[in-house]
């Protein structure tokens, strides 16, 4: 059995499983893990999209 | 002489600073069953949610990566990338043995996900480590 995501649901994948432990762990309070968890994973999801675009823009 | 408000501080702060080395032992069961099972160290704590937390991303994403062909690495330090792989794939403690007990991610590199799949099984490694510290944290009162 394999697992083959495309690039983009790499990503998601990534930063969904990270967010998730540095909310728990870098966090007191369980609101304050779980916006702190979505925090990481906006910050590693847009980073990636503001990244593609970039490249995209300097290969053209 | 009456005591002013930061010298109180500061000394409170070195007595929970005295009291954390105080409490802190060289051998932590927390950090040693959650480096083992991913979340574990967190259950010791009765953090139940939190450790099955931890266990399922980790756990899931270790899981994954085998899945996308990722490779586990073996101890070689003559090459020094390889060593770093490796010590990041040990932490993910049995995850990791288990692996290599049942010859996983030693296959020739077939498709292109496979190199996405050996980050994550390193990152996975490397998130348990921050977990059981977080566990042994937890253990000694350091984090609530």
């Amino acid at each position: 059995m394999t697992f083959a995501p495309s690039h983009f649901t790499a990503v998601l994948l990534f930063a969904l499983f990270a967010s998730t432990v540095f909310g728990i762990t870098q966090r007191n309070e369980p609101r304050a893990m779980m916006r702190y968890g979505a925090y990481c994973f906006v910050l590693f999801v847009g980073a990636v999209i503001v990244g593609s675009w970039l490249m995209f823009l300097i290969r053209r | 002489m009456a005591t002013t408000p930061p010298a109180k501080a500061a000394t409170t702060s070195k007595k929970i600073e005295k009291a954390s080395e105080a409490k802190s032992p060289l051998f932590s069961t927390a950090l040693f069953v959650g480096w083992l099972i991913p979340g574990a160290g967190h259950l010791l704590s009765r953090r139940w949610v939190r450790g099955g937390l931890l266990f399922a991303a980790i756990g899931l994403m270790f899981i994954l990566g085998l899945l996308m062909q990722g490779k586990l690495y073996t101890p070689n330090p003559s090459d020094p990338l390889v060593f770093l792989g490796f010590i990041g794939d040990l932490g993910s403690g049995l995850l990791y043995m288990g692996g290599r007990l049942f010859g996983a991610g030693q296959t020739p590199v077939q498709v292109v996900t496979a190199d996405y799949g050996t980050k994550f099984i390193v990152v996975a490694g490397l998130l348990n480590v921050i977990a059981a510290v977080d566990a042994h944290n937890i253990k000694i009162g350091r984090k609530s």
